[in-house]
């Protein structure tokens, strides 16, 4: 999921870049690549909840693995973060869209790439923190 | 051509000189991949062979903040800010993580008084 995550947030930078060289195929291309990686990790992260409370029992209000404050914790916190990844590949799709469209060259201003990717890479960065936390700790 | 779009940040900033700095080669963007792809291997590499202790929270959070200083500064091009900017972004959340910190000492002493007066109803 990590490495998922990571080749997102490498092809949106690259996205961006190829935005300011006004690349509008190249870009589109590698957003909607970006969004095909949130989506492969959202798909990840369904999994892994069905596992966990499927199989393992874990419940926002229980844990029989140990303290019951983990289900609460991971569970709000994961969720909150896929719901943004979610949100997040809405968005890139919507703006992928634009740009192919052209509707940016028409007004001259590309920022809404650099929005997006500004978001995609803090949505990374926060997963960066929960992987270290929750998974590793 | 590229010029005058090129400072659409939130602040109308003159083309500063650093203003090449926007287009870097492709090629940084897959350094800096391959780079974030190594750490976390390592920091996988750091559960898959049960370090523990310390030395595990050590690594750990060296490998996060690696990892995540690769993201901001380049990713995110806070590299190629305006210091008063960097400033601006990193300062308040460092100084969250300080009183954090102090909460996080204080608590020991809170629990203890719970314990001892209140018998044991923490």
């Amino acid at each position: 999921m990590t490495f998922v995550l990571i080749s997102s947030s490498g092809t949106m930078a690259m996205a961006v870049n190829f935005g300011y060289r006004r690349d509008r195929r190249k870009t589109a291309a590698l957003m909607i690549a970006t969004a095909l990686f949130g989506m492969a990790f959202v798909g990840m992260q369904a999994f892994e909840w069905t596992k966990l409370i499927v199989e393992e029992g874990v419940r926002p209000w229980g844990n029989p693995m140990g303290a019951p404050q983990f289900g609460a914790c991971f569970f709000m916190i994961t969720g909150f973060h896929g719901l943004h990844v979610s949100a997040g590949v809405i968005m890139l799709l919507v703006v992928a869209t634009k740009v192919l469209r052209g509707q940016y060259d028409r007004s001259g201003d590309y920022s809404a790439i650099e929005i997006a990717g500004l978001y995609w890479h803090f949505v990374d960065l926060v997963w960066v923190f929960i992987f270290a936390f929750f998974y590793l700790w | 051509m590229t010029h005058d779009t090129m400072s659409d940040h939130a602040l109308p900033e003159p083309a500063p000189a650093h203003d090449s700095g926007r287009q870097h080669p492709i090629g940084l963007y897959l350094k800096v991949w391959a780079y974030l792809f190594v750490l976390s291997t390592l920091s996988y590499l750091v559960d898959y062979f049960q370090v523990h202790g310390v030395t595990r929270w050590t690594l750990i959070i060296v490998f996060m903040l690696l990892k995540a200083g690769l993201i901001v500064s380049i990713f995110m091009h806070m590299a190629w800010e305006r210091l008063s900017l960097v400033y601006a972004i990193l300062v308040p959340p460092l100084v969250l993580l300080v009183l954090v910190r102090i909460m996080i000492v204080e608590s020991d002493y809170t629990f203890w008084t719970r314990i001892i007066f209140l018998g044991g109803g923490g």
